[in-house]
């Protein structure tokens, strides 16, 4: 028997934006019914090669074939009578519509006299779908009453609803806990299974190597390799993404702990979490981390006062708490980096020297009045001092890479010296090479004395980088590990998340 | 269409960062022209720059609250109000000095504006109720006030001195008549709050505030307090010429102000002002102002019936939008 031909064949792809060179002559194929796994950095072509197959762009040059057949994609209409779906990272579902409205958004079954959608037969084809697709959701529910883990399946749903060939997921991990990872893991698999080819992007090297079948690698728009997934290690993997060594990837620290500078005592926040007690030492990073909807984010932002407090205190060296605003907590001296950093953290808009100097920008004023030159040589300071790199001061925060806003964040925060630190999934979105510069930076921060309370779900950075992890459930703070000697197991932390007692 | 990648040729960058001085521009030349130079004469600039001076002064306030992602239709009604407060304030003070009886109205009139506009503020910051709402309740409230301040009746009984500050002219023996008191007072207003939007602190968290709310509170930035500021500042230049108008007039009437509050909103969004919030500019303001009020008085000049003027005008503020939301997008791809 011939083999078949690809699912998809590029073939010496282009693309150039203005003064950006996307891709340069990119050409590998991805086989039918498998996962085609796709790293590389940020701005390194990924999300710019998807977006040309799912027609948001033009191709610039060179060719794509689907299963032998060349084509030329002319939008995201025809993409998707290819057979092309994609799910990008930011949902596109109206929160207000039923799932089942959502799903066939636009293509709701009608009735023949009068046009009025019917309802019935809607939630019958969804059902259907969803009975195909192995997924358990209320159809009639409205989105905004779903977990994110559940909209993306709705999501995914809604792409597959036009018999796809191919199903692009756009980094689809970011907002899942490990079980509902599995659970999308497990439709990827159901879809491979019935010839489906998934292309899946990710920062998340463990999840490309339990998943994917083949795995690509894009470097500052060049193709560099497509390999079967059992040829490739860890370290390989890194190091074509990066393109140089990384030292190491979690920096080594030496035991420098002092007194502690944040106290937390028996806080609770409505509804959120419950008689949670910590305290974090000066020089120390503490983890706070458990499955999505834990509290962990809620217990941050009630430190931070930008959520409110039940009852409980909140000691920061000697200033009591809890703090009424963010304002206050700032002046008690600590600092948060918010979860969210588009959407709760940047002015998107606004030029990179306002985002930077936002939190602290009277440094650049005199009696209110600020001096734009002394603005733009602090700016440029800090852009050097923390290695954020951006085509100026006054280019769109917008336009800078994940790993780029990120580190313009913490820029911004430490302007000046601040006691307490929070970091709110500091390393989301942002890629392998800014990751290890941001655990450098975290730990540099340590030893120069702050006190670091960090949130994240990705287990080895919490193993990592932590001196001791505070894994949350249900609102409760379950344990607390020490992780003085790098020891803890993924397992111990996994066991406490979901709830059962240390 | 330009071709995406292409670069834009520099004067056309120029043309897109200048859109709307070029535009208040061509309608001038186009306005002298077509009223064989009636329109162009020291005269009536001058008198065109008065005529816009009061909701410019307006304008500016509200492009603060616009920028913050706000909107204040309270003004009109304020303008009506602040001058029967100030009025009746200078009826009662008629046996001091003019100067006192002048002062004690204007400080009367300002802060009852400031004090209206800070609770519209009030509510608006504390309170998930949406602007429009909160400011179309004070506009009602204003209006109405207005006429029970005065029994419905225009207080006419003002210091005969009070008509300098709406129809005279600063250093007239030396100037001649170029330089009407309403006029500096706008420019005066014009510098200040160009200023303040673009470089103070309190401006930045205005912009942040309008961009990201949730962003600029965890930046520490006072949200609340910039809401309320905005609307206090607002009402305060509502005032202001409310109490200039009553100069202008020498009367405080409370019929006056009907539909400011859209020429004014009107200024700020052909400025260039964003009605999202995050992105506008004092100076778009300015010029937007003189837009509007370059329009009018050449339709004025044309003889054009009063109908139709308002037609012409409506076609002409969507003209600019469009324009200025192509050139934007233009822009924006570059």
């Amino acid at each position: 028997m011939p083999t078949p031909p690809p699912r998809i064949r590029f073939d010496r792809v282009c693309k150039t934006f203005p003064g950006v060179r996307a891709l340069v002559e990119v050409s590998f194929e991805v086989r039918p019914g498998c996962v085609h796994a796709m790293v590389g950095e940020n701005g390194a072509g990924k999300s710019t090669l998807v977006k040309i197959l799912a027609g948001a762009h033009p191709i610039g040059g060179g060719s794509i074939e689907l299963d032998g057949e060349p084509v030329t994609i002319r939008g995201a209409r025809h993409a998707q009578e290819l057979g092309i779906a994609i799910v990008y990272q930011e949902f596109n579902l109206v929160p207000h519509l039923s799932v089942g409205e959502n799903v066939f958004l636009g293509r709701w079954p009608r009735s023949r006299r009068l046009g009025l959608i019917r309802f019935p037969e809607l939630h019958r084809r969804t059902q259907r779908l969803f009975g195909d697709l192995g997924l358990n959701l209320p159809v009639q529910s409205a989105v905004a009453a779903l977990s994110v883990a559940q909209r993306q399946m709705v999501e995914i749903a809604k792409a597959l609803s036009l018999d796809a060939r191919i199903l692009i997921l756009d980094e689809p991990s970011a907002v899942l806990t490990p079980h509902e990872l599995g659970a999308m893991f497990g439709l990827v698999r159901r879809l491979t299974a019935k010839g489906v080819s998934v292309i899946y992007i990710s920062h998340r090297l463990d999840e490309v190597f339990e998943l994917a079948d083949n795995v690509t690698v894009l470097r500052d728009g060049r193709h560099i390799s497509t390999r079967p997934i059992h040829e490739v290690n860890r370290n390989t993997l890194i190091f074509e993404t990066v393109g140089r060594l990384l030292d190491r990837e979690f920096p080594g620290r030496g035991d420098r702990r002092g007194e502690a500078v944040l106290r937390v005592e028996r806080l609770s926040g409505r509804g959120a979490f419950q008689d949670v007690t910590f305290a974090v030492r000066a020089g120390e990073i503490f983890a706070l981390t458990g499955l999505v909807g834990s509290g962990r984010s809620s217990v941050a932002r009630a430190i931070f006062g930008a959520a409110p407090v039940a009852s409980g205190r909140i000691v920061v060296g000697d200033d009591p708490g809890p703090f009424l605003s963010p304002r206050a907590a700032m002046r008690a001296g600590i600092a948060m980096l918010p979860e969210d950093r588009k959407g709760e953290g940047l002015l998107l808009q606004r030029p990179l020297r306002e985002n930077i100097t936002l939190a602290h920008r009277e440094d650049a004023a005199t009696l209110g009045l600020l001096n734009i030159r002394r603005e733009r040589r602090l700016t440029r300071d800090l852009m050097a001092r923390h290695d954020v790199r951006a085509a100026g001061t006054e280019v769109a925060a917008a336009t800078l890479s994940g790993g780029n806003q990120q580190k313009a964040m913490l820029a911004r925060w430490l302007q000046r010296p601040y006691r307490v630190i929070i970091l709110d999934e500091p390393t989301r979105g942002v890629d392998v090479g800014a990751k290890a510069e941001m655990y450098q930076e975290l730990s540099r921060l340590a030893a120069d004395g702050a006190a670091i309370l960090m949130i994240s779900s990705e287990l080895p950075e919490v193993i990592g980088m932590a001196d001791r992890i505070g894994v949350m459930h249900e609102g409760r703070l379950m344990g607390i590990l020490d992780n003085a000697d790098r020891r803890v197991t993924q397992d111990a932390i996994m066991r406490l998340a979901v709830g059962e007692a240390s | 269409m330009t071709a995406p990648g292409s670069p834009i040729p520099q004067t056309l960058r120029w043309l897109i960062t200048l859109r709307m001085p070029v535009i208040l521009v061509a309608l001038g030349v186009a306005a002298a022209a077509l009223t064989d130079g009636q329109f162009a004469q020291v005269d009536n600039l001058v008198n065109v720059m008065r005529q816009v001076s009061f909701e410019a002064m307006i304008a500016f306030g509200m492009t603060l609250v616009i920028v913050t992602g706000g909107i204040d239709l309270s003004v009109g009604s304020l303008v009506a109000l602040t001058g029967v407060v100030a009025a009746v304030v200078m009826r009662g003070t008629l046996d001091l000095s003019p100067f006192a009886s002048i002062t004690a109205g204007l400080l009367c009139g300002v802060a009852t504006g400031a004090a209206i506009g800070a609770g519209s503020g009030t509510i608006v910051a504390r309170f998930a109720i949406p602007p429009f709402i909160v400011t179309l309740a004070a506009m009602l409230i204003a209006r109405g006030l207005a006429f029970i301040a005065c029994d419905g009746r225009p207080v006419h009984e003002v210091p005969a001195e009070l008509f300098w500050l709406g129809r005279g002219y600063v250093l007239e023996s030396l100037l001649g008549r170029v330089m009407p008191v309403p006029v500096l007072v706008m420019l005066g207003l014009y510098v200040a709050t160009a200023v303040l939007l673009s470089r103070t602190v309190f401006g930045r968290g205005v912009i942040a505030v309008g961009s990201n709310e949730e962003a600029a509170r965890l930046a520490g930035i006072p949200v609340r307090r910039t809401k309320l500021m905005v609307y206090l500042i607002t009402g305060a230049l509502a005032g202001l010429a409310g109490v200039l108008h009553d100069a202008k007039l020498m009367a405080g009437d409370p019929k006056v102000g009907e539909m400011w509050e859209l020429n004014v909103i009107a200024a700020v969004v052909v400025g260039g002002t964003s009605l999202f919030g995050g992105r506008g500019s004092i100076t778009g303001t300015l010029v937007g102002a003189l837009i509007i009020g370059t329009l009018n008085n050449s339709l004025n000049l044309l003889h054009v019936e009063h109908f139709w003027q308002k037609v012409v005008l409506g076609g002409v503020i969507l003209a600019a939008s469009l324009v200025d939301a192509g050139l934007r997008r233009l822009d924006l791809r570059n």
